[in-house]
């Protein structure tokens, strides 16, 4: 039996891009982020899409990758167009019947909501296509730990990410399991109406809360008899250093984020 | 005790190279009534490999939390390497020192990758960085894992999966590694690999084992067995001296290995042969010392007739591909022609991957053919027109580890799941449910208003394979009903399939790992390899193939191993023995020696 579920989108390739520091790649998509809020003309598009296809033929990523991340949001696209073009009050009326109206005002707003959804799903798809899951935890741990003096959880939320990104697949796999069991017992997950489906549920779920349980009673006995004691006082096998391409990338960012702010005042 | 007398003791252990020493130790869990060990001592040396053995809750698992400090003993205390466990202050000392490896493969590696995992632990106790890569390749290396390192957990085998447990541990150097039945869950194989792995680690690292486990030939390894009984430890001594004692190791809810059952067997048909062999070596270098007088003339028992008339269950050239057309593919079963008879009892057996578990769910409809049909009475289940649901009916399938699926509240009511599923009346479930309870040997007047999550598990799988008998079914399969269970409860659960076969005149097919057990049972052996029906026939037939058998990284029956070894020299027995009893029998009569 196959079972390799892996999570996210990671598309596995050598490149520069891939080898960025994770920590860094976080940031810069977050200044990536900024870039697209401050656009104030279209001029700023322009530099973000040369942009992102740069990063994108840099990390060897096939652009239909990239452009499969933009399929589920298709209807949220249309819905914020319309929404945008039709309720936007303003002046210079382009076109009017009966009750809806189309201002220039609304089709510039329509565009630019639409362009800003586009770029921010393409720009982060590119963070998750060229980071692991995993890495991309231990980044966020990282960059999230100076906070910790405030009390904010950090080690303990990237921990928890760790295990659930270790036993999804476990679970999932035990989830088929019981309803196949459950199934050779005569039990039936798709048929009747919306009231006997959820009932049919209870066979399913009470045994994968058990499991859960189990599961989780397990790993933490296999975690305090291997002297886990939280964050405090931790040594660390991956060891994250930044290195020239990260400041090259970070240069490269900022240049673009310049651009576009000086592109506003045309 | 005052401290200046417990510190005298603690060096006095240590000049004696105890290194966990256990003094009238008592434990209970905070609901239970009764305690789950009961004044305990014990000392294990230095350097030892101990085996604990013990049936189902006899203790054995708790003893091992508190080597770990996971428990602290209600009465009495641990000590390990010398340190107190109820000293807070060394508790990572402790820990680290002792090691544990648990039963579950999938529920104790923590991180996504090997050595992250291995790394865990280090990161736990502030092992400097720079000194982390060695320490990891190191570990490791020592469990044959390296290769893996980047792997997902996900996608290593069970006995690998405990492997890298062993490395996590290993990196933290300890001097003691406790393994709280990490073989139960592992197919022969990955028990094998693991074992093995732990008696390199004791002889050539010097690393304490403490062996917790329910396979009486893993223990027969061990420098000493400790046997727990209702809390209370009641044998000490090496295997010859522990598995010297059958009667008593029965009534624990024990066995003792199949060679110490056949020299006792000999023993008693008059031959002058120690009763303490453990390994087939043993018992062939013994007999290959004696010069049997003739050849066998025990007379030979007829074999099981050949299946005759229409077949209950045709697969015919079935093919099955996961993930077809993708990078995934990956073939589980191709062009396999086999047929059912009504009454068999068919032993599948082939080792983890062979496409078993495919199988057996192509026979209720569970998973659709690639290629090929599959017939129940004649009718291909898989047509437009064909009702899957009344199928399941017909033919039920237990899956391993059935208790994972109770869900209900008593359980009556978990047994009447599938009648109730079948939408018969309320008169007519509870009349299956009573037979459904009886033919698993389930008390329902004591037990079917209690919660199914209340019991043994031994009685928890009962209850899930009451579930599905009482849909009444006309072939029964079973994936590795026994697995996990102490000998007593392994033999309770043949028993009572036995009984179903020959009493219920259900028609069974179970896969099982346990050679000889199955052997003991079947009329028929189905023999799977990659996907493909590499042998079928009865028991004698196949096990004759020893050879093939052994190729395809099968066991043989351990008569048939020794049956095999005793012709290739004088001995005149027949080529197809594959059970004690039986073997016994042709030994005595060749032997032909003085009865006392």
């Amino acid at each position: 039996m196959n079972i390799n579920i892996t999570l996210g989108q990671y598309y596995p390739a050598k490149s520069p891009i891939h080898s960025l520091d994770p920590r860094m790649k976080v940031s810069l998509t977050v200044l990536f982020m900024v870039a697209i809020f401050v656009i104030r003309n279209f001029w700023g598009y322009a530099v973000v899409a040369a942009f992102i296809l740069v990063v994108n033929r840099l990390a060897k990523v096939p652009l239909s990758f990239l452009l499969k991340g933009l399929k589920p949001l298709r209807f949220v696209l249309i819905l914020t167009f319309i929404l945008n073009l039709f309720l936007s009050v303003g002046n210079n009326v382009l076109w009017s019947w009966w009750i809806f109206t189309i201002t220039e005002d609304g089709l510039v707003n329509a565009l630019h909501f639409s362009l800003r959804l586009v770029f921010l799903v393409m720009g982060t798809s590119l963070l998750t296509l060229t980071t692991t899951p995993v890495t991309m935890t231990d980044a966020l741990e990282r960059l999230l730990s100076p906070l910790r003096k405030i009390h904010f959880p950090a080690h303990e939320l990237a921990m928890m990410m760790t295990i659930a990104l270790r036993f999804i697949p476990t679970l999932l796999e035990e989830t088929q399991k019981i309803m196949k069991a459950q199934k050779a017992r005569g039990a039936d997950f798709e048929h009747g109406n919306l009231m006997e489906r959820a009932k049919a549920l209870v066979p399913l779920l009470v045994p994968l809360f058990v499991s859960a349980f189990r599961c989780a009673t397990d790993l933490a006995n296999a975690m305090e008899a291997r002297c886990y004691h939280g964050g405090e006082n931790r040594t660390r096998y991956h060891v994250m250093k930044l290195c020239k391409t990260d400041f090259y990338a970070l240069a490269i960012t900022a240049a673009m984020l310049a651009a576009i702010i000086l592109l506003n005042a045309i | 005790m005052p401290q200046a007398q417990n510190d005298a003791m603690v060096s006095a252990d240590a000049e004696n190279g105890v290194c966990v020493s256990v003094r009238d130790v008592s434990f209970h869990y905070e609901d239970a009534s009764e305690n789950a060990l009961t004044d305990i001592s014990l000392d294990i040396k230095s350097g030892e490999f101990v085996a604990v053995l013990g049936h189902n809750g006899s203790g054995k698992s708790t003893l091992a939390k508190l080597i770990n400090a996971l428990y602290l003993p209600s009465d009495g205390s641990v000590f390990v390497c010398g340190i107190d466990t109820k000293n807070e202050d060394k508790l990572w000392d402790i820990r680290r020192n002792a090691g544990m490896v648990f039963q579950n493969p999938d529920n104790q590696l923590v991180a996504n990758i090997v050595e992250d995992d291995v790394a865990f632990g280090l990161e736990n106790i502030a092992v400097p960085n720079p000194e982390m890569e060695g320490r990891i390749t190191e570990a490791l290396s020592a469990v044959n894992m390296l290769a893996f390192r980047k792997y997902s957990p996900n996608m290593l085998s069970g006995g690998q999966k405990q492997r890298v447990a062993i490395a996590g541990i290993l990196a933290m150097k300890p001097r003691i590694i406790v393994m709280d039945e990490s073989t139960a869950m592992l197919d022969p194989s990955g028990r094998a690999e693991v074992l093995k792995t732990a008696q390199h680690l004791n002889k050539a690292e010097g690393i304490t084992v403490i062996w917790i486990t329910h396979f009486m030939e893993e223990a027969a390894t061990a420098d000493r067995v400790i046997v727990i009984n209702d809390s209370k430890a009641v044998m000490s001594g090496t295997p010859r001296e522990v598995f010297s004692q059958v009667d008593v190791l029965r009534s624990m809810r024990l066995d003792v290995p199949p060679m110490t059952q056949l020299c006792q067997l000999l023993s008693k048909g008059g031959m002058d042969i120690p009763t303490d062999l453990l390994t087939v070596s043993e018992v062939f270098d013994y007999l290959g010392k004696i010069k049997p007088e003739k050849a066998s003339d025990v007379e030979d028992t007829p074999d099981y007739p050949a299946p005759q008339g229409e077949a209950m269950v045709e697969l015919k050239a079935l093919s099955h591909i996961y993930a077809k057309n993708t990078p995934y593919e990956a073939v589980a079963l191709s062009d396999i022609d086999l047929s059912i008879w009504q009454g068999e009892f068919i032993g599948l057996i082939g080792h983890t991957g062979s496409g078993k578990s495919t199988l057996i769910q192509h026979l209720n409809g569970l998973e659709d053919p690639t290629s090929g049909e599959v017939l129940f009475r004649g009718e291909n289940i898989n047509d437009k027109s064909a009702d899957k649901r009344a199928l399941r009916r017909k033919v039920g399938l237990v899956f391993q580890y059935p208790e994972n699926q109770l869900f209900e509240e008593t359980v009556s009511k978990d047994i009447a799941f599938g009648p109730k599923n079948l939408g018969l009346s309320p008169d007519e479930i509870k009349e299956r449910v009573e037979y459904a309870a009886k033919m698993v040997g389930l008390n329902l007047s004591e037990l079917g208003e209690r919660s199914p999550f209340e019991l043994s598990g031994g009685q928890m799988r009962r209850v899930a394979i009451a579930g599905v008998i009482a849909m009444k079914p006309e072939l029964l399969i079973l994936d590795e009903p026994i697995a996990g269970l102490d000998p007593q409860g392994r033999d309770d659960i043949t028993d009572m399939l036995e009984n179903l076969h020959k009493e219920g005149g259900i028609t069974i097919l179970m896969v099982s790992h346990n050679m000889d057990d199955i052997a003991r049972i079947s009329t028929r052996l189905i023999v799977m390899n990659t996907g493909k029906l590499v042998m079928s026939g009865t028991p004698r037939t196949v096990f004759s193939h020893c050879d093939e058998l052994k190729a395809i990284g099968l066991n043989v029956p351990h008569a048939a191993q020794l049956a095999r070894l005793l012709r290739n020299i004088d001995w005149q027995i027949p080529a197809d023995i594959y059970d004690l009893d039986t073997l016994s029998k042709h030994i005595l009569s060749a032997w032909g020696g003085d009865r006392q």
